[in-house]
Formats: C-alpha cells, structure tokens, sequence
C-alpha cells in the first residue's frame, strides 16, 4: 500500500519535510515516493502528510490512480472553468 | 509661505534601479523612530527610501515550501522573465546559496543585505532557511540577514530568528478579520491537517499576530506587507495598518494585486481586479496618518540581485558562479569601505539640508498636482517612449513629494519612430501606447526628455500635459517649476474641477 507522485508535481520539498517515514525521495522530471517504505501515513496521521500539505491538484494518486487532492480542490477554482481551460482529469 | 523640495538629488547611485533621486519623502517618513533603529535601517535598501538607491540587496531561493495557499500565487509558475515575489528560475541548496551570496557581494560591494524570501515560506523550510543563515554569518558577517513569512509558523521560530541575529522580519498581513482571510488563503496546513475556510484564517491571523507581538518584544524590526485586493480588503486595510503599528510593526508596504490570467492564480482565473495606480495611493495616503508608508517597493522576485528596481540575477547563475575567482577577505574589506563612504555621504547630506525654495506665487489653498516623470538617476532623462517606469511625484502648497511608480510596458522599438507602439495587437484591447497613457490615470502632467509627435497628441487628447522642457534637471526642481507655472495660469484655484487643467 504506497500512494505516488504524479507529473504535475512541482518539486517544491514540502512532502519531503514531513513524510514520517522519510518515503520521499528528489528525482527527475519530478518527486517520488519510495513504495516500500510509504505507509499511507496509518498509525502516524489521519490524513496522509504528503496529500496534507501538497499545494498541487493532482499531484498525489493512490494505487487505483485516484487524485487524493483532485481539480478544484485546492485552488478553490469551480470544476466548469477548470474544464473551460483544459485543466481538468479525473485520474492518473 | 515656504515651498519646501524635500528632497535634492545626493550621492549619485552606481548602475541602475530606482530611477528617482530622493523618492521624495526620504529621510522623513522614518522619522518617528527611534535612533537606534533608524541606525539598523540606513543602510537597508527595502527599509529605507533613501538607502535604496545606494545599497543593493539579493534573495536566494532556498525554501521551497509552502504551509499555507493564497489566492493571488500559482505554484506551479517558473518564468525568468517575470518580475513578482514568489517566481525564481533557479532553485538553490543551502551550500550553492552561500557561494552564490560570497560571489554577488564581491562582485557588488554595494550589497548589505541577504533575504530569503520563498518562493515557498521560509519559514516552512527551517533547516533550509537557518543552514544558510549560519552559514552567511560565519562568512561574510558584514551582510545583515533578513525574512520574509506569512507568519503562520512564526512564534515557533521567533528564538531561531533571535539566535541568527536577523534583525530584519517582513511578515504579510492581509487581514485581521477571518471571515476576510477565507476569501484570501483556501487553506493551510496546521498540526499534520489541511484546514480550510474561516477556521484556517483564524488560526493564521493568531499566529501572525503572535509573532509579531515576540518579534518586537525582542527588538527585531518588523516590517508589516498587505496585498491590496479591491472588494476583499480594501476597506480593511486601514484597520490592519493601525493595529500592526499598535504592535509595534515599523514599517507598513501596501502593495497592489497582481492578477493577470496567464499567471493560473485563482485570482487571475476568476477575474479578480487589480487596484488601480490611484485606489493605491488613496489607501497608502489614507494609512499613513497612522503609521510610516514604504512607497519605493518594486514587489521584486524571489531571487531578485542589485539595487531595488534593477535585477542582475542572470550575471550571477550557479554556472557562472562556479568559475568566479574570488577573494573574499579583499572583498569584504572592499564592501566595508564602499558602505563606510556611503553612509558618510548620506549623513553629510542629512546635515546639509537644502534649503527651502521660496514660494514665487503659489496661492495659499492650491490644489495639490500629480506629475508622472520619466526620470533616472534623479534627472528628467527619459524619452517618453524608453520609460519603462514613470515617477509619480505630487506637488503642492507644502512641497513636492514622491508618491510611487507606475510600470510601462515598453511600446518603442528604435529611436526614430514610436509608431509601432500605436498598433492593437491580435487579442489586444488597446494598443500598448494607449495602456501606458491609461497608467498616468490622475497625472495631469508628464515630464520627459523627449517625446514623439504621436504621443503628444494622445497625452492632450487624455487631458495630460506632455512637457519636455526639462530635461537633464533634478526631478524635484522640474516639478516644482511646472507646478508654479501652473500656479501662474491661475489653475490651481481650489475651486477649479480636479480632474482637468492641462
């Protein structure tokens, strides 16, 4: 069980800082997340500290490619406008 | 009656930046503070209006990171050809910041100070933030170290701060009112939880408060930013001003909304207005019974280098830094004479006020006057069209006072004809002419070196006077000659309709 860093990912150290598992690793073109020793933050946090803090949409997926921040969610930007401009998916 | 000019033109500043003298106010809009901080802030170049025409800072992009989102920033934004906080074009390590810093302050002696701004929250990125800072004071200690946050993990910070000895802290504050806050910050991220809403803004405005109050219990200076954010906190920001100054904050920045479409910031998507040039001033004028004003602000970038208003971050890139030969020591006692001569000339300056002008015919009750100059180096110098910033100066009964600056967008090419500027580009609503006269919005006249045929009947057409009478004088001087010619005409009667004369 291990979530992932999707494309959209900007590289910006916030998950790194505070993964309690130390899962997050740089790379390029973006971020990854080490899936041996991601635990999906059970038995740490209630939510995910990755997804928590991530000020991406889209950039964290679980195993079934589900956006754990999905389109809208963050910037608070109405789903009709984010299709409008081509920004928006429903998953990985 | 005595017509002050605040401000002559002092030492001249090497290089580029602020193309105005004295921006006006200088030396008197930190006047109310005590000396020992008016010593701390004299050579700090975004403290002090007239250190930062001599002094040079940088910004090294170490902290990524952010805790909180705001609805005027996009993430996801990387340009190097954009000038606005939060974009950088080169990430930085701790240990590559440093070199980066030793490089520019050898190679700029001017520079004083080290701010680390973002493009996250520097203060979200602790280890990041504090490894740089140690590692600068041990280095180069002559450089004094300064922050920018949001203030929402401050308190928890505020004895690191002490311990580094930044003496400096800018925290932004766009509300004291949670129920305005959500309407600014969707979310932060607060004890392991993304929170949301009102409930997220009142967590943030107590820890900015909070920090604010420890910040200035230990004497470190604080330095208050707002974003002006038309319909959201315009009619708020006042009461921030007053509270912060209650607080003990020295300085207050009110900067505009930038909020354009291509930016991808909620903001700009949802078609929020920016301020325009005079809703600024009003608010910034309207603020400053209470507290000192900072004006000369160029909302610079998160890596910006040199003197406000200049940036030379592309000299100094890491791979260009990697085969600098420096000499540090030479370069720090370099640095120390440029500063020690700087400051002499300033205080000499200071000591040698000029004198005030004397009132040839101004009729007490006049109205005041906004120019718009094309200026550098504190001289009418510019050609109407190679202005890439006008200077907004107001002169009046009491004196000539800068008031700000208002960005152009460069409409001519060469130097013979302007008349490309005039074209409307495909997806344009104006020609970019037509948005620069739009900008001098309230000026009623423009002092320029030169200026095109073309312009000059368009400036009439708008109600501004195109004036070229002046060139090469000290800005100041210039002004105060147009505002008497005026005067002379008989224009300047309270009674006459404000918005037109020329």
């Amino acid at each position: 069980m291990a979530l992932s860093i999707t494309e959209s990912c900007v590289n910006c150290w916030a998950c790194v800082d505070v993964c309690p598992n130390d899962a997050i690793y740089p790379d390029r073109p973006h971020f990854m997340i080490d899936d041996m020793k991601c635990t999906e933050c059970i038995g740490d946090h209630p939510d995910p500290q990755c997804a928590a803090i991530c000020p991406i949409e889209m950039a964290i997926a679980d195993e079934l490619g589900v956006f754990l921040n999905p389109p809208g969610s963050l910037t608070g930007i109405p789903v009709e406008k984010l299709k409008e401009l081509g920004l928006w998916r429903e998953a990985a | 009656m005595e017509l002050p000019v605040i401000s002559h033109s002092g030492p001249k500043a090497e290089g580029g930046g602020c193309a105005s003298s004295g921006c006006g106010s200088a030396p008197d809009a930190l006047a109310h503070l005590p000396d020992h901080i008016r010593a701390k802030v004299q050579d700090h170049p975004c403290y002090s209006e007239e250190a930062h025409h001599y002094f040079a800072r940088m910004h090294v992009a170490v902290a990524p990171a952010c805790n909180i989102q705001c609805n005027y920033c996009n993430r996801k934004y990387d340009c190097s050809n954009e000038s606005r906080p939060g974009v950088v074009s080169e990430l930085l390590t701790p240990d590559q910041a440093i070199r980066k810093v030793l490089a520019v302050a050898a190679e700029i002696p001017q520079m004083t100070v080290l701010g680390i701004a973002g493009p996250g929250d520097p203060l979200a990125n602790p280890a990041r933030t504090f490894d740089t800072f140690r590692q600068l004071s041990e280095k180069a200690p002559d450089i004094k170290l300064c922050v920018s946050t949001n203030g929402l993990s401050l308190p928890e910070h505020v004895d690191e701060i002490a311990k580094h000895n930044i003496d400096h802290v800018t925290i932004t504050i766009n509300c004291v009112d949670p129920e305005i806050g959500a309407q600014i910050y969707p979310w932060i991220y607060w004890q392991n939880k993304r929170i949301r809403g009102v409930e997220a803004a009142r967590i943030l405005i107590e820890q900015q408060q909070k920090g604010l109050e420890m910040l200035t219990a230990r004497g470190i200076l604080v330095k208050v930013n707002s974003v002006l954010i038309p319909g959201v906190n315009d009619q708020h920001l006042a009461e921030v001003s007053k509270i912060v100054k209650a607080k003990g904050a020295f300085l207050h920045n009110v900067m505009p909304l930038i909020a354009e479409a291509e930016h991808g910031t909620y903001y700009g998507l949802m078609g929020q207005p920016e301020p325009t040039a005079e809703q600024l001033q009003a608010l910034q004028d309207e603020c400053a019974g209470d507290m000192a004003m900072m004006r000369h602000c160029r909302q610079c970038r998160a890596d910006a280098v040199g003197l406000l208003g200049e940036d030379r971050g592309d000299e100094f890139t890491m791979d260009k830094i990697d085969v600098m030969d420096i000499d540090y020591a030479a370069a720090m006692a370099r640095r120390k004479e440029v500063h020690d001569a700087i400051i002499d000339q300033l205080e000499a300056k200071r000591g040698n006020a000029p004198a005030a002008a004397v009132d040839r015919g101004i009729p007490a009750g006049s109205r005041p006057v906004l120019m718009a100059v094309a200026g550098k180096n504190g001289v009418v110098a510019e050609h109407f069209g190679h202005a890439r910033e006008f200077l907004i100066y107001e002169a009046s009964p009491a004196g000539v006072r800068f008031i700000g600056h208002r960005k152009t967008e460069l409409y001519c090419g060469g130097m013979d004809s302007c008349g490309d500027g005039d074209v409307i580009e495909a997806g344009a609503s104006e020609s970019l002419l037509d948005r620069n006269i739009r900008i001098l919005e309230g000026c009623e006249v423009v002092l320029c070196a030169k200026i095109g045929y073309e312009p000059w009947g368009k400036l009439e057409a708008a109600g501004i006077a195109p004036n070229g009478e002046h060139a090469m004088e000290a800005i100041e001087d210039a002004v105060l000659a147009v505002y008497k010619e005026i005067a002379a005409t008989g224009k300047l009667a309270p009674a006459v309709d404000s918005k037109k004369v020329a």
